[in-house]
């Protein structure tokens, strides 16, 4: 860590990567399950809904790694993981390479100090009774520590110009601030600390599509000079194609892909990763019609109910006898990145530009396109 | 009702369009002062068309479609001028009898949250069957099995076993999948849908739009598509509508209108989207925030995030004019902005 005395550039801790290689923070077969139960006075439990189920990834100082996925993915469980604020059924998170999974007390508070998150709904995430100020300070208040009772308000004032706000805003209200100004407040709040990490969960999905933008390049600015890593969350996958460093991208539970972002986006090889990717609406005619489309039939399964063997063989048109037999490991078959597919097969779906989109390969039979649906229905 | 029920695609004798709103005034009377929601909009639907009326939260484009619905509070919510002219007939001067025919059975809306939208008291099966009985005086019966068949078009699975079932039974995607089969249920010549996908994830939004792309060139009817999306617009959309403020700030085919922008605000929102078959490219963002619709500015309302505005802007309300065939815009250096592309 260095120590940036420059005045107004608060916060004034710019974070530089551990020489040792050590990531910052690691993940090992982190399981959540939560019980289904029954009854009122005497509660029995007659199910487990499997929201996480044996994840593991790594997060090296400095980066950002995106988690995509759709609802129910248990993209957010492994968020509250992260901050525990659950407990995991089992697994392990180790932070530069402690573990830090059972922590409790004054132990738990020296870890959030390092890790903090922002939320995706700015307008629940704030407490409407409390101004400004004592929302972005109120981290003092825990961690005395961090900047002298003397300097806060003067604080303050730097972290809300840090994160674009006006400083004279310190004694208003949330409700008087637009959607896009609440979360640049809860951007402020979680950077008070000088954390090292901030857990990003869906920070841009309630924001207007104007107002996005800013929120992202604000969010970049922010661990370009303060060396933050992100765990970025989100539905969107161009809003994670933009930001991240690395994706990995999760169906009912666990991670099916890990790569970089070239990887996912250019060279995909899960079938899911491929049909996600394939749904997103391009805005470009060109590149629309450079897309290969696949159409997902049916819903997630319940992750009370989980398929056996491959999560995802019920929905999948690769699917053979051996996906319901035997779960397929996160292992590069490769396509050198880690893919959670017995037959994996790196495709482009939709281009980058440093990439000439291939001709597709063959996706044609059972998978139902807007195309072939439209023959069918002969149209 | 008139003969139009015999014709699905709902086109009109002589080729005018279906739907005509002109210069549309709707404005709400509040507590805290007269919010100007609609701003003088005017469009047209064709039979078979897919018009997209693109804009962000508070521009105006869902009290335009809950205007032409009939189903506006009033008050607050008071329409001041305008004309909604369905084949030829204007709808705000219908009596409130005449509207409730036209409404369901020619004009039918899907809305964005399937789960509020759907009574969570009656079962799938009798809230779609309730169009038939109210609207046709089909029977108990026979509605039901008219449900069945609407909601095996609409692609439920085992529609049969699952038309008892309650809304809190089915998944989001096929929640809207059961509104859709509400609204296409008399075979309407307009529908509305409004924000249909927006709280569905990629996958399953995919789905609802290639089913409705599917209905319509199965029944030939015009689709008025309403979000703040502008992939999907890209993806379905024949013609492009975009609102900002209460007003509609261009017009024009979707593809042209995206490969070369007329006006700065759309401009602006295709610079500050990431895409997903795009890397590393900057976000530019508009400066600022919507503006205050009780409290509009002067002149262009775009003009204080505008980068191209100059001090004629704040003096005066630019029209929407045509820049080229086909194409309108509300800017006043609109043809320096096309010519930028």
């Amino acid at each position: 860590m260095t120590t940036d005395t420059t005045p107004g550039a608060a916060p004034t801790v710019r974070h530089e990567a551990d020489p040792s290689g050590v990531p910052l923070l690691r993940v090992e077969g982190l399981v959540k399950h939560f019980p289904i139960t029954q009854g009122i006075v005497f509660k029995k439990t007659v199910g487990q809904v499997r929201a996480v189920d044996g994840v593991n990834f790594e997060l090296r100082s400095g980066e950002t790694l995106g988690l995509v996925g759709e609802s129910g993915c248990g993209k957010s469980t492994v968020s509250k993981l992260l901050m525990q604020l659950e407990k995991p059924t089992a697994g392990k998170v180790y932070y530069k390479g402690e573990d830090v999974t059972h922590l409790s007390g004054k132990d738990l508070r020296r870890l959030r100090r390092n890790i903090q998150i922002i939320f995706q709904d700015p307008y629940s995430s704030l407490n409407p009774r409390m101004t400004v100020g004592d929302i972005v300070g109120e981290p003092w208040e825990i961690h005395p520590d961090v900047v002298p009772k003397g300097q806060r308000s003067q604080r303050v004032r730097e972290l809300l110009e840090r994160v674009g706000l006006n400083p004279d805003f310190v004694n208003r209200y949330p409700h008087q601030f637009s959607g896009g100004q609440r979360q640049r407040i809860g951007i402020a709040r979680a950077l008070a600390l000088q954390p090292e990490i901030i857990v990003c969960d869906e920070p841009v999905s309630a924001l207007d599509v104007s107002v996005q933008a800013q929120v992202v390049n604000l969010l970049e600015e922010l661990k370009r000079d303060f060396g933050l890593a992100y765990i970025f969350i989100a539905h969107d996958l161009s809003v994670v194609r933009h930001i991240s460093d690395r994706v990995a991208v999760m169906y009912l539970g666990s991670i099916v892909e890990i790569g970089t972002e070239d990887e996912i986006y250019e060279q995909s090889a899960h079938p899911y990763t491929q049909a996600l990717l394939s749904a997103v609406p391009v805005l470009d005619p060109v590149a629309r019609s450079q897309k290969t489309r696949i159409m997902l039939t049916g819903d997630v399964p319940s992750p009370a109910n989980p398929p056996s063997g491959c999560r995802f063989r019920t929905r999948c048109w690769k699917a053979q006898d051996i996906c319901a037999t035997d779960p397929p490991e996160l292992v590069d078959r490769g396509q050198g990145h880690p893919v959670a597919c017995h037959f994996a097969e790196a495709v482009t779906i939709v281009g980058g530009d440093t990439h000439v989109p291939e001709p597709t390969t063959d996706l044609s039979e059972p998978v139902e396109t807007r195309a072939s649906a439209k023959r069918r229905t002969g149209s | 009702m008139t003969s139009v029920l015999t014709s699905p695609t709902g086109a009109a004798a002589g080729g005018a369009p279906l739907l005509e709103v002109d210069d549309l005034y709707v404005e709400f009377r509040t507590d805290y002062g007269v919010v100007h929601a609609v701003n003088g909009i005017s469009y047209t639907l064709n039979a078979g068309e897919t018009l997209a009326i693109l804009g962000e939260s508070g521009c105006g484009k869902s009290v335009s479609a809950q205007t032409i619905m009939g189903i506006l509070d009033t008050p607050p919510g008071f329409v001041t001028g305008g004309e909604i002219r369905y084949k030829g007939r204007d709808l705000l001067k219908m009596g409130a009898k005449e509207q409730r025919d036209i409404r369901g059975e020619e004009i039918s809306i899907v809305f964005q949250d399937a789960l509020s939208s759907l009574n969570p008291v009656f079962s799938v099966g009798a809230q779609i069957g309730e169009m038939f009985r109210r609207h046709r005086g089909t029977s108990r019966g026979e509605a039901k099995k008219l449900a069945i068949e609407l909601m095996d078009r609409v692609r439920i699975p085992a529609a049969k076993d699952r038309v008892g079932d309650y809304p809190h039974q089915f998944s989001g995607g096929m929640r809207q999948r059961v509104m859709i089969a509400m609204a296409i249920a008399l075979d309407p010549a307009i529908l509305i849908a409004d924000e249909p996908t927006t709280a569905l994830d990629v996958t399953v939004q995919a789905q609802i739009m290639d089913l409705l792309q599917e209905l319509q060139d199965e029944t030939g009817m015009g689709l008025i598509l309403i979000t703040h999306d502008l992939g999907v617009v890209g993806e379905i959309a024949d013609r492009v509508a975009v609102m900002y403020a209460g007003r509609i700030v261009e017009t024009g085919a979707t593809d042209a209108v995206f490969s070369a922008p007329a006006m700065p605000y759309t401009e602006g929102l295709m610079a500050s989207i990431a895409r997903v078959d795009q890397k590393g490219q900057r976000l530019n963002p508009i400066v600022g925030s919507p503006p205050n619709l009780a409290d509009l500015p002067t002149g262009c309302p775009f003009h204080p995030r505008c980068p191209r505005a100059t001090d004629y802007c704040p003096t005066a309300l630019p029209p929407l004019l045509e820049v080229v065939p086909g194409r309108r815009s509300a800017c006043h250096y609109a043809e320096e902005v096309l010519n930028d592309h």
